[in-house]
């Protein structure tokens, strides 16, 4: 245990010196964007003048450095500062946003990874029968498409020819958690659509892998039932790959929607992101994709303890 | 100035001139009851003799961005155009036949010269928190854009005011660099809403103005909800009881959120779909033709198009017909190579239409000496959806006559800053102006800072000044006639399309029958003039 | 020679279905000039014209003909996935494989910079990169390649390190053979078969990933034609009930059906499971 509280604290201490490469890495590419916020906000109509005063203005004459380092000062101290395109703080513009993008996440994988597994463990259970065969294949065509395209086939016909959901998913801030809901039945089973496969298949493989080992025949010999054999013996021992399928969607669904949200006008991190980058906001091009970092890391290193906590052998290792 | 007096009439009867309008088209409806029981769709026309009051007018709009902000000097596309020209109100307003018309000013003047103008304004209105309209407030709301640390977009189009000053509590005076016959327009700009003051500095950031719906929130990119103003000025407008705006920048979702009822009004319908969604009974297309121009503009102090003979035969190798067809599927017009909108006040009829025509483009061709010419055209669609299909057209076409184009498609991120106007052969395009001053002022003018073909033609630059100040009509009329066709025959921008502005709307809503020729959505004011139906 | 074509007939019918499904993909890509009755950018008649007749599946927006973009789009978005899953292999698997040999900080150090690069969201990535770099056909290779490398590294590493424990290994350390031994004639054969399973998920993952990117207007450039845009360009059709854009869209889903097809067989095959 004490091991395991040690290694946590080790990815941590990791996880924060990604975080910050990763800072330094956005702002130098953000640097290199040909154009700055100037000259991106005033677009065509743009002079020398006006994006001279622009840049004095939001102190984009000082050094990089030195904006850097401002920046980063600024950041310890909780503070993201504000908006160059807009003066807004950025606390506020991300805040709502984050909200919404965590909770469709959560939503989604609240759908999508139960459902991921029993499917997997059916599958593996009636393994080659047409069941098991049409499972893998629906799920493998459900991926293949491209997202924007299931997402436009889901409305057309839940939306367009049977008007049971909503087309766009905009959320008033002030909305019920029952218009919440509704409003995110399309988005939810696009993103679960497209997660679902790797997830299942991954269950299956491994719980496949495991029937074939010494201590399931063992098992299989003693007359123990089929189901109680993947459950009782093979599951538990198949979790940390299917852990660590699980922490990469999960870290999918925050990080990788953009799409979703242009189609279903989702107000999430995502669309910030790119018209931020477009802009070349830097302030808050930083604080998205720190958040996407962080988001990334944690659950990473969730799945890298709950895989070895899982595992007896690598929970107590020899010598 | 009895020309202003009449306008001044005009906007009194504002309000009875409608309902007139009105009776018209009801009358229209009534006599073509046989043909539209047979079948005829209905919304085709004006339903109802007078605007009903209240409801909730629901836009699904291209053009939002998270970057969006209130300050009206950073305003730039159609979202922050017609919501917060809902919410403030300009000194002018443009009417729907396209003329200035008094808005926050009840009147104005020009000296002989017209280089001093006097806005008179309108006593007793009030902004959304209750402060009275000054002249002050107008004063900080122009200086807003004007000066050495200004950073708004509107900076070139005031850049004709040298001082704008208050005359008294109810007049503003705005003194010029040289004459403008046209300044009335120029305070119709969107970007110069009239904000209150504060400590004689215009605030912006408190969102609030004079205008017929009062701000209840924004979310940059997302949402804008309005309210109406219950002590609203204007009458006659400002029917629905609120609105909201809501960004949505995917083609596909604006139209499904129209089809399926989530919106009223969507804008920038995808061309290729208009005929399909022309068949679906509840929805209504709205063009305004005319509302922006495509153009290809050639540096003529480059080595490649310094000889006027290589622009002409440039202008006669492109087959203006078959763009309109592909890249705009017939919403739009062919243009002639100036940058004046057919319906504007000063078009040059008599001008001859500019045609396909590759054995002249190489006999101009022959003229400069050469038997063929090769030049590379940097297109992107950060100019205009399609553009790069439009340069590809334009190549098949060109080579008929000689002329070999290499088109080069630019990433749109950064287009403007680091290809138009420095490149020898661009993509571009326009939204259509006001006034033909305007549009030749900052796009054609010596020296102006958008001049993106470079040109510098003496005898138009001299025109160009003298019909700014000129204050007779037809005198005027006459110079911006030379200049159609001097800008045709020698200036650097191939000018082959004028596309039109095509948005939907469904019948829950409707309109007076005529909508504003410039502008979408009704010259941006589609929230204070449409209503329910 | 004999021994493999036995093998494939022996294959279960899906994966006998994938491999002719790959091969006719194959055939298509290298001979798109000599198949398509048009050009690629060609426009040869008027936008949306229907199906059959002149034009076999009609004609896109801009007149060109849909079946002749289809093909070539076959060479372009395959030639693309291809080349970029080959170079992200073989820069992610090298490494991969030199990290786990050489241990230290050699790994230590690879490790760290591939860690940076997967916190970084991979659209992102791809955005800020393009936009510097610009979106040419080459530099689209290039930084996806880059960003599935990580991925790839990841795995490489992972399964390599089960086998550098392993005796044999050890035994030709000992010898004293050189790093490219070590990874050529040591490793790599006994880390293949997870390798060769995720080269066929990457396969499909660059398909979709650039598809992606070509909604968010970053793909491959028109006028090309590939899959991912073709959908795009037309999607907005789909709420008309128009079944054009499905053409683009069920080609590339045929491929990553097939290609995942075959990739299951193959692992199964080396995961010597008899009964599934």
């Amino acid at each position: 245990m004490k091991s395991l509280f040690k290694l946590l604290l080790q990815r941590l201490a990791l996880g924060v010196l990604s975080l910050f490469a990763v800072s330094v890495i956005i702002f130098l590419a953000v640097g290199m964007l040909p154009g700055d916020v100037a000259q991106a906000m005033l677009g065509q109509s743009a002079t020398a003048q006006t994006v001279a005063a622009f840049r004095a203005q939001l102190g984009l004459d000082l050094p990089p450095l030195t904006r850097f380092g401002q920046w980063i000062w600024h950041f310890l101290q909780g503070d993201l500062g504000t908006s160059l395109a807009n003066q807004r703080p950025i606390a506020e513009l991300v805040g709502a946003r984050l909200g919404n993008t965590l909770s469709l996440a959560a939503l989604a994988a609240l759908v999508s990874v139960p459902l991921a597994l029993f499917l997997g463990m059916l599958a593996a259970l009636y393994r080659n029968s047409w069941f098991d065969r049409l499972l893998n294949t629906s799920a493998l065509s459900a991926v293949s498409f491209p997202e924007f395209f299931v997402a436009y086939l889901l409305i057309l016909y839940f939306s367009v020819k049977l008007s049971w959901f909503p087309s766009i998913s905009n959320l008033a801030p002030d909305a019920s958690f029952g218009e919440v809901l509704e409003r995110s039945v399309l988005p939810v089973a696009t993103l679960s659509l497209v997660v679902i496969a790797q997830m299942m298949r991954m269950t299956r493989a491994s719980l496949i892998n495991l029937l074939a080992s010494p201590y399931i025949e063992m098992a299989r010999l003693k007359g123990i039932s089929q189901s109680r054999i993947i459950f009782k013996h093979a599951l538990p021992n198949a979790l940390a790959p299917i852990v660590n399928v699980v922490a990469l969607n999960l870290a999918y669904l925050v990080v990788g929607v953009v799409v979703v949200e242009v189609v279903f006008v989702y107000p999430g991190l995502g669309q910030l992101l790119v018209d931020s980058v477009a802009k070349r906001d830097i302030p808050v091009v930083q604080a998205c994709s720190l958040i996407f970092a962080a988001t990334y890391v944690l659950l990473n290193t969730l799945a890298d303890v709950l895989s070895i906590a899982s595992n007896p052998r690598l929970m107590h290792p020899k010598g | 100035m009895s020309d202003n007096n009449n306008k001044i009439t005009q906007a009194l009867q504002n309000g009875m001139l409608h309902r007139r309008d009105f009776l018209k088209y009801s009358m229209a409806a009534g006599m073509v009851g046989a043909a539209f029981s047979m079948g005829l769709p209905i919304n085709a026309f004006a339903q109802e003799a007078t605007p009903k009051a209240g409801g909730v007018l629901r836009l699904g709009l291209a053009g939002a961005s998270t970057t969006d902000s209130y300050d009206p000097g950073s305003w730039s596309d159609t979202f922050t155009f017609v919501g917060f020209s809902a919410v403030y109100n300009t000194l002018a307003e443009i009417a729907v036949d396209g003329t200035a018309i008094p808005e926050l000013a009840e009147s104005w003047s020009a000296s002989s010269d017209a280089k001093v103008w006097t806005f008179k304004l309108r006593q007793g209105v009030q902004f959304h928190n209750g402060k009275s309209l000054t002249a002050e407030d107008v004063v900080a709301s122009f200086n807003h854009h004007l000066g050495e640390g200004s950073t708004s977009a509107a900076k070139t189009v005031l850049g004709d005011v040298a001082k704008v000053r208050a005359d008294g509590n109810d007049s503003v005076v705005f003194e010029l660099h040289a004459g403008n016959a046209d300044f009335a327009y120029v305070v119709a700009d969107y970007h110069v809403a009239v904000m209150p003051s504060k400590d004689g500095v215009a605030d912006w950031r408190a969102g609030v103005g004079t205008g017929g719906y009062v701000l209840k929130s924004f979310e940059p990119g997302v949402r804008m909800v309005l309210e109406r103003n219950p002590n609203y000025w204007k009458p006659g407008r400002a029917h629905f009881a609120s609105a909201e705006l809501i960004g949505i920048a995917d083609g596909a979702a604006r139209i499904n959120a129209l089809v399926t009822g989530q919106v009223d009004v969507i804008n920038k319908v995808d061309l290729k779909t208009v005929a399909l969604l022309k068949r679906n009974p509840n929805l209504v297309i709205e063009e305004t033709k005319g509302a922006q121009h495509y153009t290809f503009p050639m540096l003529c102090d480059s080595q490649e198009f310094r000889n006027n003979d290589i622009r002409m035969a440039m202008k006669h190798g492109i087959d203006r017909d078959a763009l309109l067809g592909t890249v705009l599927h017939g919403y739009g017009m062919v243009g002639n190579d100036h940058p004046i909108q057919p319906g504007s006040r000063f078009l040059n009829t008599a001008l001859e239409q500019r045609k396909y025509d590759p054995d002249k483009a190489r006999f101009y061709l022959k003229q400069a000496g050469v038997d063929s010419f090769k030049i590379r055209l940097q297109a992107s669609d950060a100019a205009y959806a399609g553009a790069v299909d439009a340069s590809v057209m334009f190549k098949e076409q060109a080579r008929k006559a000689g002329i070999d184009i290499d088109v080069v498609r630019e990433p749109a991120d950064g287009y403007f800053s680091n290809v138009w106007n420095k490149q020898p052969f661009t993509s571009s395009f326009w939204y259509s102006s006001l006034t033909a001053d305007r549009m030749f002022s900052i796009g054609y003018a010596k020296g102006a800072a958008w001049n993106e073909s470079h040109w510098d033609n003496p005898r138009f630059n001299q025109l160009l000044n003298a019909a700014r100040g000129e204050m007779n009509d037809p005198l005027r009329r006459e110079m911006y006639n030379e200049m159609q066709q001097i800008c045709r025959d020698d200036s650097g921008a191939i000018v082959p399309l004028f596309a039109s502005s095509v948005a939907a709307r469904s019948n829950r809503v409707a309109h007076g029958g005529q909508t504003a020729p410039y502008g979408e959505l009704d010259g941006l004011r589609v929230i204070e003039r449409w209503w329910q139906a | 020679m004999k021994r493999l074509f036995i093998e494939l007939i022996r294959a279960p019918l899906s994966a006998q279905f994938g491999m002719a499904v790959i091969l006719l993909y194959i055939l298509v890509a290298l001979f798109a000039p000599v198949l398509a009755p048009f050009g690629e950018t060609e426009v040869v008649g008027d936008g949306f014209a229907p199906w059959g007749g002149q034009f076999l599946l009609g004609t896109d927006n801009l007149g060109r003909d849909m079946f002749s973009r289809l093909v070539f789009g076959a060479r372009n978005t395959l030639g693309i996935a291809f080349l970029t899953t080959v170079l992200a292999f073989l820069l992610g698997g090298t490494c991969g494989l030199v990290a786990a040999i050489k241990g230290g900080w050699v790994d230590q150090g690879l490790s760290r910079v591939v860690d940076i690069l997967m916190a970084i969201p991979q659209l992102i990535f791809a955005l800020l990169i393009l936009s510097v770099v610009g979106t040419t056909a080459t530099s689209l290779v290039l930084v996806i390649a880059l960003l599935d490398a990580t991925r790839v590294f990841r795995l490489a590493r992972a399964v390599a390190m089960t086998v550098v424990v392993q005796d044999f290994v050890e035994a030709a350390r000992l010898r004293g053979e050189g790093l490219w031994w070590l990874v050529t004639r040591e490793v790599l054969p006994n880390a293949a078969a997870p390798l060769i399973a995720e080269f066929g998920l990457r396969f499909c993952f660059v398909f979709l990933f650039i598809s992606a990117l070509s909604f968010l207007g970053l793909g491959i450039q028109p006028p090309t034609a590939d899959w991912g845009s073709m959908v795009r360009d037309n999607a907005v059709l789909i709420t008309f009930g128009d079944v054009s854009p499905l053409l683009p869209a069920l080609a590339v889903a045929l491929i990553t059906v097939s290609v995942n097809f075959v990739v299951d067989w193959m692992l199964h095959k080396s995961s010597g499971l008899k009964e599934c």
